[in-house]
């Protein structure tokens, strides 16, 4: 699919002439920024940029941290000490950065969310989808390394736990965890190379962040519609349209600062209230806590984890089929990969022919149970494995891959669609309706 | 002095996949009110100077605090010892110097760079972070709302446990062989007797058995400001004490956020109303 239709670069200077010649970064500069971009985007649309500005605190406090931080399990717990007690704004510096974590995650969850409730993840935008998929798998190893290496109570526990997973692997999962490890134990290898990692993740999410936006700027944006700009001509798109700057840029940073006001307000007066008190205990291979319990957003796949246990019937059939090879354990790590494998999967599940779940009546509540399930997991990963949450936590798995391999195929088959406006300029037309008093929202009641 | 005493459910989760879990268990924290509470909330000097004296003179017999330096004691949003007063603190205290007798090592009197002790007692853990390494609050139903109002409670869990102690429970005592320890109702993770138990394994009274013994019993110390010395007194002091050693940084802290938020919320007004001017034309055009 072509671009959209739009003005490029002009140097017009003859230094910029000279340059543009040579390196034509500014025109690259000024047609990313002048994107033409759909005008009826709504407030979801405003995630992407959170993302980014978050991954660019995380990558500068860092930084920062790095220089003080010593990766060696005799000294790491003492080092992050001395940051909060005598480093010059350490505390803070600190503070922002597992704060920061959090703020990716909720970021990323509502910017996950929102692509499937308007079908951004459909033709022609399955590439940008899938970049996105991998990125918040990166983002999930990233942020797991990085709460190990405070090397508290729970870095260490938590560490063994999660790559116990990897050990659930048949025939080669002992092996596979040690290599990961770097030793037969969670010590001083894991700890150095999970440092290593850590600092090297998040520059190839920066790369990709990069991947991703050419994407979608090659697609042009999807918005609350789903109904394409039109692109047969410049003046036709520019009805449809307004360029990314300034338009995009002020509101984006309007809603920024009031994300940002809620997080400086987190990390000024309840800097702990997202983490574990456990991790402020030295780690001691010798004494394991009472309770292991991931970070919050680990939570909704921890969940789906452990739901699926060895008394369960489509357990015990596989474990039969494949002759022991799958056993609950392995079953459980293959559910929470699959969690995540059958999300990515979306563009391809999802039959319906209307993108915008804004004109699919049916679809709507199916996707607002996901939204529940989404919460239940989160809510009963945290809690113990006995009745009744071993029942809540299998039907709330269960329904997650429900959604996408049977009700999405299923709906685009069966669900009749309410009409979807003709364009862009139409529903942005019907939003500011001069009747309803100028820039009055009209605010559709399912979103 | 305090306001509502909570039962909390502590709740213990199993290791990894399908490992046995224990029943939950539950201890009664008491919501203390302290005045480092809340945004505006600041360490009282005069009270940490009061638990800098508690953990002196009782604490610090078996328990450590390592990564608390003495010049800290200086700190005008801690317990701002006068630097006469913080030096000689300093002093009663003895560290080994590698640099000292020819690279031999020798002990000298602690100066205000150097580090508190260490524990004295195997078991008996270090004090410097105890304050955040145990949540007083929990709940309801495994959300963690509780502590977004309360705060995290590490607080007034330790000062529920200095003053925790109770008689044992009847159901203990027709044990034949009694239980090690000492019974407090805000003790979660101690010895707990089967006896007790119910027959589904849930606890029938709160808390559990704790090795140390009651460290304070009232009027162990007399203040040199002539401050109440009762239990409970003692047990809030020492507890602002060692919150204050695991947090020294919060009145700057809760500063910075402060000013972040009011910032911020400046900006994003100016931010909406520049939204809504340059929207503005696009908008209007279509009541034309």
């Amino acid at each position: 699919m072509a671009g959209i239709p739009h003005d490029h670069y002009e140097p017009s200077s003859g230094g910029e002439k000279w340059l543009h010649k040579r390196l034509p970064i500014l025109g690259i500069a000024y047609d990313t920024l002048m994107i033409p971009t759909p005008k009826n985007l709504n407030w979801m649309w405003i995630w992407g940029i959170v993302l980014t500005f978050t991954l660019v605190l995380q990558i500068i406090t860092g930084i920062v941290l790095v220089m003080h931080y010593v990766p060696h399990v005799d000294m790491a717990f003492a080092s992050v000490e001395h940051i909060m007690r005598d480093v010059n704004g350490g505390h803070m510096i600190r503070y922002f950065h597992a704060n920061g974590a959090s703020l990716f995650f909720v970021a990323v969850y509502l910017h996950i969310f929102r692509s499937l409730y308007y079908g951004n993840y459909k033709a022609p935008r399955e590439v940008t989808w899938i970049i996105g998929m991998l990125m918040y798998l990166l983002m999930m190893g990233t942020a797991f390394m990085g709460y190990v290496l405070p090397w508290g109570q729970m870095s260490f526990h938590g560490t063994a736990v999660i790559t116990g997973l990897f050990g659930a692997i048949p025939f080669v999962g002992e092996s596979l965890q040690t290599w990961l490890l770097g030793a037969s134990a969670v010590g001083q290898p894991a700890l150095n190379r999970f440092f290593s990692l850590h600092y090297l993740m998040p520059f190839i999410l920066l790369g990709l962040t990069i991947v991703h936006i050419w994407a979608f700027h090659t697609t042009g944006n999807n918005n609350p519609t789903g109904v394409e700009v039109r692109r047969t001509s410049k003046e036709e798109a520019a009805k449809d349209t307004l360029p990314f700057w300034p338009y995009f840029v002020i509101k984006d940073l309007f809603a920024l600062a009031i994300i940002l006001a809620v997080f400086m307000a987190i990390v000024g007066f309840m800097p702990n209230y997202l983490g574990h008190p456990d991790n402020y205990i030295p780690a001691n291979p010798l004494a394991t806590p009472s309770h292991i319990v991931p970070e919050w957003y680990f939570l909704p796949f921890y969940a789906i984890l452990r739901a699926f246990t060895a008394d369960v019937w489509v357990v015990q059939i596989v474990n039969f089929v494949t002759f022991g090879i799958v056993d609950a354990k392995f079953f459980g790590v293959l559910a929470m990969f699959g969690a995540i494998a059958v999300m990515a999967l979306a563009p391809w599940l999802d039959t319906s022919s209307i993108r915008s779940g804004r004109y699919r009546p049916t679809f709507k509540w199916w996707f607002s149970l996901l939204v529940v399930d989404f919460i239940v997991l989160m809510w009963v990963g945290a809690q113990p494995t006995d009745f009744p949450y071993d029942w809540i936590s299998l039907i709330a798995a269960t329904y997650w891959f429900a959604y996408f391999l049977v009700i999405l195929p299923l709906l685009g088959v069966l669900e009749k669609p309410l009409p979807i406006p003709a364009t862009i300029e139409d529903d942005f037309a019907a939003h500011y309706d001069s009747k309803t008093g100028g820039t009055k929202t009209l605010v559709n009641p399912a979103e | 002095m305090f306001r509502t005493l909570s039962l909390t459910a502590v709740t213990a989760l199993s290791l990894g996949i399908g490992a046995a879990h224990a029943a939950s268990e539950e201890v009664e924290i008491v919501d203390y009110d302290f005045p480092f509470e809340g945004i505006f909330g600041a360490y009282d000097t005069n009270q940490l100077q009061r638990g800098l004296k508690v953990y002196t003179e009782v604490c610090a017999a078996c328990h450590g605090l390592e990564r608390v330096s003495f010049r800290t004691l200086h700190d005008e949003n801690g317990p701002a010892l006068p630097e006469d007063q913080m030096r000689a603190y300093a002093q009663n205290f003895e560290v080994f110097d590698e640099a000292l007798a020819d690279g031999q090592g020798d002990y000298r009197p602690a100066a205000p760079a150097d580090y508190f002790p260490g524990s004295n007692v195997a078991n008996a853990p270090d004090l410097s972070l105890m304050a955040k390494s145990r949540a007083g609050f929990h709940g309801p139903h495994g959300t963690g709302l509780a502590q977004l109002f309360k705060g995290m409670g590490g607080a007034e869990y330790i000062a529920s446990l200095m003053t925790g102690y109770h008689e044992e429970p009847e159901c203990a005592l027709e044990m034949e062989t009694p239980m090690d320890g000492y019974y407090n109702v805000s003790f979660a993770n101690g010895g707990f007797p089967d006896a007790c138990k119910d027959d589904h394994g849930h606890h029938t009274v709160p808390g559990s058995w704790i090795s140390m013994p009651p460290p304070l019993l009232g009027e162990d110390i007399d203040y040199d400001d002539g401050h109440s010395n009762s239990l409970e007194d003692e047990a809030m002091d020492v507890a602002a004490f060692l919150m204050w050693a695991a947090e020294p940084k919060m009145t700057a802290r809760k500063e910075a956020g402060f000013t972040g938020v009011i910032f911020l919320l400046v900006l994003s007004g100016l931010l909406y109303l520049t939204n809504k001017k340059i929207w503005a034309p696009h908008k209007k055009k279509l009541e034309d």
